[in-house]
């Protein structure tokens, strides 16, 4: 890691933008951590999940006998045992807790099993016999528009149009596109897990869960079973990793339902394999596109469409399609637009939430477009997108208009004076070259190429949907306790509450609570990069409101109008000099209880142009990257990445960085090498053996400079950091690559067959 | 699920022998992969961690003698790192740190795998698999003992004891392809010894072929192609001769990890860069 000012470390509890290490850090680094997967209860049973085989087949029967006669099993259960709601899902409930009649992809869940063993419940899983009718499946999203539906709710979950200024406008120089991008996973360490505790009377049930959305699970699960909501609780409990897999529901209403019907705790861990199966993916997607320039290179018009692949169910394609099309064109001055997108249900895995959430596809095609027209005009690619950038006053796709920060010329120009790396040695290491450990390099065929690529995304939810957060702030016994139902999925939210905890309050010692949806109102989804500025902004105002109501009465204790109290540095003082404490004395036999929710600027629906006020908020960042290919052999070593990223106002800069390296890490996983492999609906590399995720020997130096233009209506001026990191770091590794080939790579990842044999062996 | 943790190759064998259908367990990279996966479910395992004399590697009279339980991790130094640098390199590209620490070369060999990483090198040096049985010991050449996808030649009851390598003078070179720099199953790899002795050239092609294939025509050229005086090649143009030679021995087949086109093509620029290394 370099950065511009190194963060330091600070030893005591941190204030805002200062570098507070996680408190979770150093125990998960050592595997001392509680993960959901550690969980453990007195007289707990196992779960395990019978799941089809069958990419698309009529189900004729289910046959548990064999599963129930197998000696420690407690419970069988399928779809006629679903109490309430036979159906869940994020935006519709299209989705079956167990599928009855049909089954619509291979590994959807069709019963669940509790027994006194793991190996119990696998082996009775294993005796469920299921007889299916298989029906015609449906795998090529282009057939999709037109086929027989597979699902009453239909095939098109959603077709977006989205029409700018004049559709007949034409440049002078025009390039043209078709980019495809792969099914690439989460990847999380920490598989599904979770443990269900029954209430003794039976009527109602405590789950401890790693999720990213507390209250919509308890929602959902508490249809599902027919209960009020206040009769589901969940806790969060440690979680491995989530990136969007833990958006939709997966084992939730089964574990839970199983301790109802055993009445007894029940803990289901999915295995790797299972868990492949068992959460959605990144839409695969296909896209063309069709740009317009002047002779001088100002960006005339952008045609595109752009199709995704969402699997057998709806989860959230609707929304991700929604921001492929927002951000079809990327940050960039484009006054006329003609964009058609599509995402469309079909039998192969569900998709749908993973960090980048539809900017990442777009943002391969309409970053390849920006190269190709800089070639096409003879032009330097990074001076071309800066004469494009987007900025305040102007307006996206959309129509709408940039309110906010946005320093978009000032992120490019930043991420192309960062320092490159030394050239390649004559001699280097062979670990430092392509192939790596494998020892293939020869150095006299290993070619450096450098690439560029920029983005922006927006932060929170859109379309209308108003994501608040609820924070609380107790005093009590000289001790702050801080509630909040957001969900750390290891993007450093415990660091950042205390930091504004203790920035607002002016108090060291602070306390976070657990996560649950027992003691505070719901926080949202820890998703589009929204809980520093969403949960962060309700922990501010309630530990505003908590602090007022101290100030007030130590004010009221002497007959002072709280006016006449100063805040300086950590002490109380009076304008009188009378009172002069810290805040720390100042609590001391107080009691306080403020709740607050933050709401963001509201948002508005597209029209039937796909024109609105859709966003709240936009932020963005730029990528070089700098790599060796082997030429013969199609290998890629990743040298470097720089980036310089608009966040506001760093709250913890060490944290940022964090979250720079870790997206930089997962994009160049789809630039080269994260794909699941789906052949005839079904997933071919269901394994971290054949699923690949970058190792330290393919992560680069990640070189960053940040951008800190402080963001209105975000709490201390802080935009979310989480995803654009992710977005652009994958076509900035193609664009390299391509400089180094002179090759076109129009799909990701780039495989060693594309780069050596010029893309002949896939037909390309 | 009965387990026997035997301290001694003899009541190894006297279980093996027991209950030939015993799952024998050395370092279980690839047996506990198959168990999590349901694919096996043994009924009875022998754990040979305990028996010391299956880890010791020792340099006799012109022959390195490698304990069935060495692990990757112990090819990586010293006597193999000194005496076979083609196996110490093959071992560096297995898995993780975990995964060398735990892996092993009989365990390699038992499972047979194309992908096996030290079975090119082992089958270029034309190595001996000594396995035993309470009937006694028999010696395998490892051509004869690799002798399909996933297949060996053990008789039940029967155990690898070791595996004797010769120790030549000359290069060896091992290479590996995959998609990633590290801790990846081999798309292809490559294994290439110079015996300068006997004036031979020897070469074994992993993940190419229903188990791991020697380049005869293509090794006889290179014998003849190099001076022996100086154990270069004559005319350094041969090297990409050899390549063609070699990618015209391999019988890949398309699977998840590649195609059988670039297979073909890259274990070709692997052995002219081996031959280039090497000659």
């Amino acid at each position: 890691m370099i950065a511009d000012t190194a963060p330091a470390v600070r030893e005591r509890p941190g204030r805002v933008g200062e570098s507070a290490p996680r408190p979770d850090g150093v125990p998960k680094v050592r595997g001392e951590f509680a993960y959901s997967s550690d969980l453990y209860a007195e007289g707990m049973l196992w779960g395990a999940t019978v799941r089809s085989t069958q990419v698309h087949a009529r189900v004729r029967s289910v046959d548990v006998s064999a599963a129930w006669a197998t000696p420690g099993v407690r419970a069988v259960i399928t779809a006629s045992d679903v109490p309430g709601s036979a159906h869940y899902g994020l935006d519709s409930d299209d989705q079956p807790v167990f599928a009855a009649g049909v089954v619509r992809h291979v590994g959807e869940p069709i019963a669940a099993i509790a027994a006194d063993r793991p190996e119990t419940a696998r082996l009775a899983a294993s005796r469920v016999v299921v007889d299916y009718e298989p029906l015609a499946p449906l795998l090529d999203p282009e057939e999709s528009l037109t086929a027989e539906p597979i699902h009453p709710n239909g095939n098109v979950f959603r077709h977006l149009p989205i029409r700018k200024g004049d559709p007949d406008a034409v440049g002078d120089v025009v390039v043209e596109g078709t980019y495809t991008t792969g099914m690439q996973d989460q990847a999380f360490l920490g598989p599904e897990s979770g443990l269900a505790i029954p209430d003794d009377d039976g009527g109602g049930v405590e789950l401890f869960i790693s999720t990213q959305w507390l209250h919509i699970d308890r929602d959902q699960v508490a249809a599902c079973l027919g209960l009020p909501p206040d009769k589901v609780r969940l806790t969060l409990s440690g979680v491995g990793g989530a990136f969007g897999a833990r958006e939709d529901i997966s084992l939730q209403v089964h574990v839970c339902l199983l301790a109802l019907v055993t009445a007894r705790p029940v803990k289901m861990v999915y295995s790797r394999e299972e868990s492949f199966l068992g959460h959605v993916h990144r839409h695969p997607a296909r896209m063309w596109y069709r740009h317009h320039a002047t002779h001088d290179g100002v960006l005339v018009k952008v045609e595109a469409r752009l199709l995704l692949d969402g699997g057998a169910y709806l989860s959230s394609s609707h929304h991700v399609l929604g921001n492929a099309a927002s951000f079809a064109v990327g940050p960039y001055r484009v006054p006329n637009v003609v964009i058609d997108s599509w995402n469309v249900r079909t039998n192969n895995p569900p998709c749908g939430a993973m960090r980048g959430f539809g900017v990442v596809q777009a943002c391969f095609g309409h970053e390849s477009q920006m190269d190709k027209l800089a070639r096409a005009l003879g032009r330097d690619p990074v001076e071309l997108r800066l004469m494009n950038a987007l900025g305040p006053g102007d307006t996206g796709v959309t129509g709408q208009r940039i309110t906010g920060t946005l320093p978009m010329a000032e992120v490019i120009a930043r991420t192309a004076a960062l320092p490159m790396p030394p050239d390649l040695d004559d001699e280097p290491p062979m670990l430092a070259l392509p192939g790596g450990a494998g020892r293939t390099a020869d150095r006299a065929r290993v070619v450096r190429g450098v690439g560029f690529a920029a983005n922006y995304k927006n932060l929170m939810y859109a379309e209308g949907f108003d994501d608040f957060s609820t924070a609380r702030c107790r005093i009590e016994h000289g001790v702050v306790t801080i509630d909040c139902a957001c969900a750390e999925v290891g993007q450093g939210f415990v660091t950042i509450a205390l930091q504004i905890a203790r920035e607002v309050l002016r108090i060291d010692e602070v306390v976070l609570a657990p996560a649950n949806t027992a003691e505070v109102g719901s926080a949202g989804s820890t998703s589009a990069s929204r809980q520093t500025w969403m949960s962060g902004g309700a922990v501010e105002a309630a530990c505003t409101a908590a602090r007022d109501r101290v100030l007030a009465e130590v004010a009221g204790r002497v007959g002072l109008p709280v006016s006449d109290l100063d805040l300086r540095g950590d002490r109380v003082v009076s304008r009188d000099g009378r009172i002069d404490l810290t805040m720390t004395e100042a609590i001391e036999g107080l009691v306080v209880d403020e709740v607050r929710e933050f709401h963001h600027a509201r948002t508005h629906p597209f029209d039937e142009h796909g024109q609105g006020d859709a966003h709240v908020s936009f932020a963005g960042a730029a990528h070089r990257a700098v790599v060796d290919v082997d030429l013969d052999l199609g290998l890629v070593r990743v040298v470097q990445i720089a980036t310089a990223q608009d966040v506001g106002r760093a709250l913890n800069p060490l944290s940022v960085g964090g979250q720079i390296e870790g997206g930089v890490a997962q994009g160049l996983g789809l630039a080269l090498m994260e794909e699941i492999l789906v052949d005839d609906g079904r997933i071919r590399n269901a394994s971290f053996t054949d699923y690949l995720v970058p190792t330290a020997l393919d992560a680069p130096e990640v070189v960053w400079s940040l951008i800190e233009e402080p963001e209105p209506g975000a709490p201390f001026g802080a935009k979310g950091v989480g995803e654009p990191p992710v977005v652009s770091s994958t076509p900035a590794i193609v664009s390299a690559i391509r400089a180094a080939t002179g090759l076109d790579l129009t799909r990701v990842p780039v495989r060693p067959e594309d780069l050596a044999l010029g893309g002949r062996e896939h037909g390309l | 699920m009965s387990v026997a943790i035997p301290e001694t190759l003899e009541e190894a064998l006297q279980v093996a022998a027991a209950d030939p259908e015993v799952q024998v367990l050395a370092g279980g990279t690839d047996l506990m992969v198959e168990v999590n996966f349901g694919y096996r479910r043994p009924a009875s395992v022998c754990a040979l961690h305990r028996i010391a004399e299956l880890h010791a590697q020792r340099q006799d009279d012109g022959e390195v003698v490698i304990g069935a339980m060495t692990t990757y991790h112990d090819m990586e130094r010293g006597v193999i790192a000194a005496a076979l640098p083609g196996l110490a390199q093959a071992g560096r590209t297995v898995g993780s740190p975990q995964i060398r620490n735990a892996g092993t070369v009989g365990g390699n060999l038992a499972t047979a795998s194309p992908a096996g990483d030290t079975l090119p090198v082992l089958m270029a040096l034309d190595s001996t698999v000594v396995v035993a049985s309470v009937a006694g010991r028999r010696e395998v050449p490892i051509s004869d003992f690799l002798v399909g996808p996933k297949r060996n030649a053990l008789g039940p009851g029967e155990l690898i004891v070791e595996v004797r390598v010769p120790h030549l003078r000359g290069p060896q070179e091992f290479l590996k392809v995959g998609a990633r720099n590290a801790m990846v199953i081999a798309v292809c790899s490559l294994a290439l010894v110079v015996d300068l002795e006997r004036r031979r050239v020897a070469c074994a092609l992993g993940s190419v072929g229903p188990t791991v294939l020697r380049a005869f025509e293509a090794e006889e050229r290179a014998a003849q192609e190099i001076d022996w005086q100086t154990g270069r090649l004559g005319d350094p143009a041969f090297a990409p001769e050899f390549g063609r030679l070699v990618a015209a021995a391999a019988r890949p087949i398309d699977d998840h990890r590649s195609t059988a086109g670039y297979r073909r093509h890259a274990i070709g620029v692997l052995a002219e860069r081996a031959l280039r290394r090497s000659a």
